[in-house]
């Protein structure tokens, strides 16, 4: 499954603070879409208000509408905790579960939901999610070992492999790469290319050539200035946003004028 | 560059800083070794002298009674007190809001500082008398596990109000140390969970408690130092005699070794004071062996703790 995302007017605080304005874009299904633009202008702050996991931090807030398959995010009646589990999320660092084995990192999120699950069905689940995430061959015997063991590049692929094991609708990747050498990096890219294959796939990434490469659809985002709110500048295809842009600042930034 | 070695710069700092760590590593063992062997010294005369009446039947049927009755008052202890001690540190740390887990970590850290001998005086007072109905009920109502079985005591001082008071006397250290432990938890870990569509509670299952883990383990040693070590609040609520019994009801109750030392003791003289000592050192041993299950359980899942 694979859903298109609706932002409507949404602002987002931190407390009194106002860090990204009204931003209004329509992400779509089975596509990568990138999230650009330099430091402190928003791009955590957004994607993190998409599985609702913004809001973990006190005083976070988020006003105007999100809509995933036209059902709103934020609804009254909407609990958070079943948002995140249909929505993955890959951290900038990798961050699998230290006390865990490979095998209970990647099924960490499933148990979530079924609690019994016969030992096949572990198995099977296991090695789906491994293969989905490149990561299988590298560590099918060793899957009792702890996940902290794996190399950076193989922990983020650890963190992928649990965050599609629960067959999400949509992954959300914060600067996947950035901790990673050019190998694991072009792992994780080859990896996001096949994943849109089925998921909904957003990533932020401070690495032009990365956009470029690997997504559909770019949003360039920019901050006048320090204490002013982030806001979407342009967001369009992506070979339209690197080659021929509408915005003076998105080919200012693109082109490495600044940022 | 000829120099194919070229010698190591050495900083003034470093090297104060180094001997001073080195001197403070020393001086422990020292210490330590100095209290080990003042206690094997001043044990010996109890194996090779005269027998004393007070243990005229050998050393060890003297000091099983109290090995016992301070093992059994200390597990007691820790068992009630491990569990409200990560539940205390938990909302701590992750549930109550700033202020209020503020004052109650000023509470939890008071409760520490209140010298044992007042606990005692309010096991006696207060807690003895207030938990004698509880056990006239436990009694009727579960007598059937030995525990709960027997005559229960008419003054309430018995092994579990013992057990409670050191309960509440080692809270406090473990409950502050445990939530040092819980503030700590990996944000990322926290988070990764969270994104996961874990719940709070089972994020706290996921990323805190096996986090936590080790320092648990280490938090539930101190406690347990500090309850087989305790004295006057053991001293003062039990009316001891030298039985094994597993009954915490009931008035027959055995004495813990420190709690008899420091009663006897007074009294004691020539011999008499040289087999207190041994059992002293038989404490020492306890506390010993506890500390090493403790590092082995620890060390046994090393691989999984995430400090690596
Ligand atoms: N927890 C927080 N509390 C308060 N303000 C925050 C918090 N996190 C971020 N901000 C602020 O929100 C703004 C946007 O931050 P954000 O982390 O989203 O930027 P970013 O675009 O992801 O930057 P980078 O590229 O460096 O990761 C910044 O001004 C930042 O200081
Ligand atoms: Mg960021």
């Amino acid at each position: 499954m694979s859903k298109r995302i609706e932002l409507k007017s949404l602002d987002v605080y931190y407390k009194a603070f106002l860090a990204v304005q009204d931003v209004s874009m329509v992400i779509e299904p089975k596509a990568i879409t990138a999230f650009i633009g330099p430091s402190g202008c928003g791009k955590s702050t957004l994607i993190r208000t998409l599985n609702r996991m913004h809001e973990v931090i006190p005083g976070a807030r988020v006003e105007g509408q999100l809509l995933m398959d036209g059902e709103d995010v934020y609804g009254p009646d909407v609990d958070p905790v079943r948002v995140r589990r249909q929505v993955g999320m890959v951290f900038q660092r990798p961050n699998p579960f230290p006390t865990m084995s490979i095998k209970d990192n990647v099924l960490s999120g499933y148990k979530l939901n079924n609690s019994r699950m016969s030992k096949a069905e572990a198995e099977e689940i296991t090695e789906k999610a491994l293969v989905g995430a490149n990561l299988w061959n590298e560590v099918k015997d060793r899957l009792e070992k702890p996940g902290s063991g794996l190399s950076g590049g193989q922990q983020q692929r650890l963190c992928i492999a649990r965050a599609i094991a629960v067959e999400p609708d949509v992954i959300l990747m914060d600067e996947p790469t950035s901790a990673l050498d050019p190998i694991s990096t072009a792992a994780i890219e080859d990896l996001a290319v096949e994943l849109k294959e089925q998921f909904t796939v957003v990533i932020v990434t401070h690495n032009m050539q990365q956009a470029s490469r690997i997504s559909d659809m770019t949003a360039f985002f920019n901050i006048a200035g320090s204490g002013l709110p982030g806001k979407l500048i342009e967001y369009d295809k992506t070979e339209k946003v690197f080659s021929n842009p509408t915005e003076q600042q998105t080919e200012d930034y693109v082109s490495g004028r600044f940022g | 560059m000829t120099d194919t070695k070229p010698k190591a710069v050495r900083r003034l700092g470093d090297i104060v800083f180094a001997n001073l760590a080195f001197f403070a590593g020393v001086s422990i063992l020292a210490t330590l070794a100095t209290v080990a062997a003042f206690l094997f010294a001043q044990s010996v005369p109890a194996f090779t002298g005269p027998p004393i009446d007070a243990a005229s039947e050998g050393f060890f049927s003297y000091v099983l009674p109290f090995v016992f009755g301070t093992v059994y008052a200390s597990v007691i202890g820790l068992a009630i007190a491990t569990p409200l001690a990560v539940g205390i540190a938990l909302y701590i740390s992750h549930f109550a809001n700033r202020r209020f887990a503020q004052i109650l970590g000023y509470a939890v850290d008071l409760l520490a500082a209140i010298p044992s001998v007042v606990y005692g005086l309010w096991g006696i007072l207060v807690l003895a008398p207030f938990l004698s109905p509880t056990f006239n009920w436990l009694n009727a109502n579960l007598g059937w596990i030995p525990m709960f079985a027997g005559q229960v005591s008419a003054t309430g001082r018995t092994m579990l109000t013992v057990g409670i008071v050191l309960a509440i006397m080692v809270l406090p250290i473990m409950a502050a140390l445990i939530r040092e432990i819980f503030l700590q938890t990996p944000r990322l870990h926290e988070e990764a969970a969270l994104a996961l569509g874990a719940t709070r509670w089972e994020m706290i299952k996921m990323a805190v408690l096996p986090f936590g883990r080790p320092g648990i383990i280490s938090a539930a040693m101190l406690g347990l130092g500090r309850a087989l070590g305790e004295t006057m609040a053991v001293a003062m609520v039990l009316s001891p005699s030298a039985v094994i019994s597993f009954a915490v009801l009931t008035s027959t109750n055995s004495n813990t070794i420190a709690a008899n030392i420091a009663l006897q003791f007074p009294e004691a003289g020539g011999n008499y004071t040289n087999l207190l000592i041994a059992t002293g050192l038989v404490l020492f041993a306890i506390t010993m062996v506890v500390n090493m299950i403790a590092r082995w359980v620890i060390s046994r899942r090393a691989e999984f703790s995430g400090a690596n």
